[in-house]
């Protein structure tokens, strides 16, 4: 017991003296409780979900009554077929398109919808013409899937590389080897690979074995999903590595990855969909890797996106993993 | 002899401690050479220097002539103080995982043999004992067959016949012509080892040459010692300088001849006489005013 208290006071101490450690610590879940109260203090209240092709103003003429109705959230959209997608995979409930003559789109298959057409009718739109689309609804594991995924590759990416060279410096390892010719770039690019294979490898493993018993909703290519899926845990061991590039305190690094993981983790789109978000949280979400990870591969496995449609996510992926592996290179301390 | 390698006016200076202050060093080829001195004195930092894993505030170190760059890295050999090894590798895997990170390597084979690997090449690295591990470290410091190879404190926590295991390592390697930087806590190790020492104290070198050399310069006498029920009070009642040191008396002296003919004046029984030579553990205390403990 005495030898138990002794240690445990030592660490204790230790702990309490690491001064950047305590403060990640301490701000951190600090930082976590307002940042979530903020970004959900609006409520979301809203039963029914309806896109809007055209102006706010547009839709107040054509129907006055409809944007005041309770219950009702409005999502502006600039691309029509997007959102007639939307609505054909039961991801909205309605579309409306007031930017010429008033029109609405409905799924027949879909209560919500059929509920709500009768609410906008009664709230002056009952002129708009209706056009009906079909469509199965996309099942809520297959939008998921993505999501949960992608997540678990991001701890298993951050904290994996992140970890592990914090205590390679700590316990002298890297001293040892920058006493070699070993560069820091082709330690770190190592590092990467490493990672990658074993990430890829996993989460490769996993789809498969779940896809058996669950059979997911596949409509784009295996290889571009592959090659999102390769660049998206690129992009997050960089980051990884970038967070171990200096420091030797593993409760420093601990700090730094939970303040990387969670906004990434709430904000990414990996529990739910951030349509309807305050425009500055979207605004911040884009900023993250996983974010283009999860709404691409979400994409190929449920519209069937080609490569080309998700382009622009696998240039971020790109460009976030070049950037981050130059920089974790730049400032890499053996010590 | 050439220096292979050479420091000029080096110094280090953290915030509010200057570690190394001002050394100068020319390490000739093909010699070891000792850098002794107490906790703090700045061993570490300075062949740590040396090795170019810090840089120095000031001075330049310069190998075979040219300052320390890719080149050094290929050439030199290091076994730090304090390593780990990656986890769950064996022995031979180390091995080789380090054997690839250079472009000009002893085959493993003649490592394995030249420090005595083979009965332990499948053990996990960290399984090893003490001894096994410094020889193991010890391997990976020759793996490219440097010029150069920097040995920081290698025995230290080794029992004795370990350190002495090592030490015969340490003269196979140094009779491949190779120079060995060796710092040590162990003044009979210095001994054993080095061709040239030198001793550090505050940051500086206090004292510097073969040991012999410096035993010379620093003690020109020598300790007789005459156990104490020989001698009774006599010797304490006499102007000779009897210091009791537990059961026996000491007297230092540099006029052996009177001060024996003294003794025996006053039938002082010498059959049991000794005379003591100093040691480098004399010297280290007596350069740096400190007891040396490990």
């Amino acid at each position: 017991m005495k030898k138990f208290l002794a240690v445990l006071h030592a660490r204790n101490m230790e702990f309490l003296r690491d001064r950047s450690a305590l403060v990640w610590n301490l701000a951190m879940p600090f930082m976590l409780v307002f940042g979530l109260a903020f970004t959900f203090s609006g409520g979301n209240k809203d039963i029914y979900k309806i896109g809007v092709v055209g102006s706010n103003e547009r839709l107040t003429q054509a129907a006055p009554k409809l944007p005041t109705t309770q219950h009702l959230q409005f999502i502006p959209y600039d691309d029509l077929d997007t959102a007639i997608n939307k609505v054909k995979h039961h991801q909205m409930d309605m579309l409306i398109d007031v930017s010429s003559a008033p029109k609405y789109w409905v799924n027949t298959s879909s209560p919500n919808g059929y509920l709500l057409e009768r609410i906008i009718w009664g709230a002056g739109a009952d002129k708009f013409e209706r056009q009906a689309v079909e469509g199965a609804e996309i099942r809520y594991v297959d939008w998921f899937l993505p999501g949960i995924l992608g997540m678990n590759m991001m701890f298993a990416c951050l904290f994996g590389v992140g970890f592990v060279i914090v205590r390679y410096r700590k316990n002298g390892f890297l001293k040892r080897l920058k006493a070699t010719p070993l560069g820091a770039f082709q330690f770190l690019f190592a590092q990467l690979i490493s990672r990658l294979l074993l990430v890829v490898i996993i989460t490769a493993i996993v789809y498969v074995g779940c896809d058996f018993f669950i059979d997911f909703n596949m409509q784009g290519s295996y290889g571009t999903l592959l090659l999102v899926t390769t660049l998206g845990a690129m992009s997050l061991i960089s980051i990884g590595l970038l967070v171990a590039a200096h420091t030797a305190s593993e409760e420093l690094a601990g700090g730094m990855l939970n303040i990387v993981t969670w906004p990434m983790m709430l904000l990414s789109g990996a529990w739910f969909s951030l349509e309807g978000a305050q425009p500055w949280v979207q605004n911040i979400a884009e900023i993250f890797p996983l974010t283009h990870m999860i709404s691409a591969t979400r994409s190929i496995m449920n519209e069937g996106a080609t490569l080309a449609q998700v382009m622009p996510d696998v240039w971020v992926l790109s460009l976030t993993s070049a950037v981050f592996l130059a920089i974790g290179a730049f400032v890499f301390k053996w010590e | 002899m050439h220096a292979i390698i050479t420091a000029t006016d080096l110094v280090k200076q953290y915030p509010g401690v200057r570690a190394v202050d001002g050394i100068n060093l020319a390490i000739p080829q093909g010699i070891c050479f000792g850098l002794l001195g107490p906790n703090g004195a700045g061993k570490t930092t300075t062949i740590e220097m040396l090795e170019g894993i810090h840089q120095p505030t000031s001075g330049v170190v310069l190998y075979k002539g040219e300052p320390l760059g890719a080149r050094y890295r290929e050439e030199v050999g290091i076994q730090f103080q304090h390593t780990a090894l990656q986890d769950f590798l064996t022995v031979r895997e180390t091995l080789k995982f380090f054997e690839r990170l250079y472009a000009e390597t002893l085959p493993i084979a003649e490592v394995i043999e030249l420090c005595s690997l083979t009965d332990i090449l499948d053990r996990d690295t960290r399984k090893l004992s003490g001894g096994q591990r410094q020889r193991l470290l010890l391997g990976l410091a020759l793996i490219n067959d440097p010029d150069l190879i920097f040995l920081d404190e290698p025995t230290t926590g080794l029992d004795p016949q370990a350190r002495r295991n090592f030490w015969d390592l340490v003269k196979l390697v140094k009779s491949r012509n190779k120079t060995i930087v060796l710092t040590t806590h162990y003044m009979e190790e210095a001994y054993a080892l080095c061709d040239e020492i030198a001793i550090m104290d505050k940051g500086r070198i206090v004292s510097q040459g073969t040991p012999q050399q410096l035993l010379t310069e620093h003690f020109g006498d020598v300790v007789l010692q005459i156990p104490g029920d020989d001698a009774g009070g006599k010797l304490m009642q006499m102007d000779i300088g009897a210091v009791p040191a537990g059961e026996l008396f000491e007297i230092k002296t540099n006029r052996l001849h009177d001060t024996l003919q003294q003794l025996m004046d006053n039938g002082i029984n010498l059959d049991r006489l000794r005379i003591r030579a100093w040691t480098l553990e004399d010297l280290f205390i007596n350069v740096t005013g400190k007891e040396h403990k490990l």
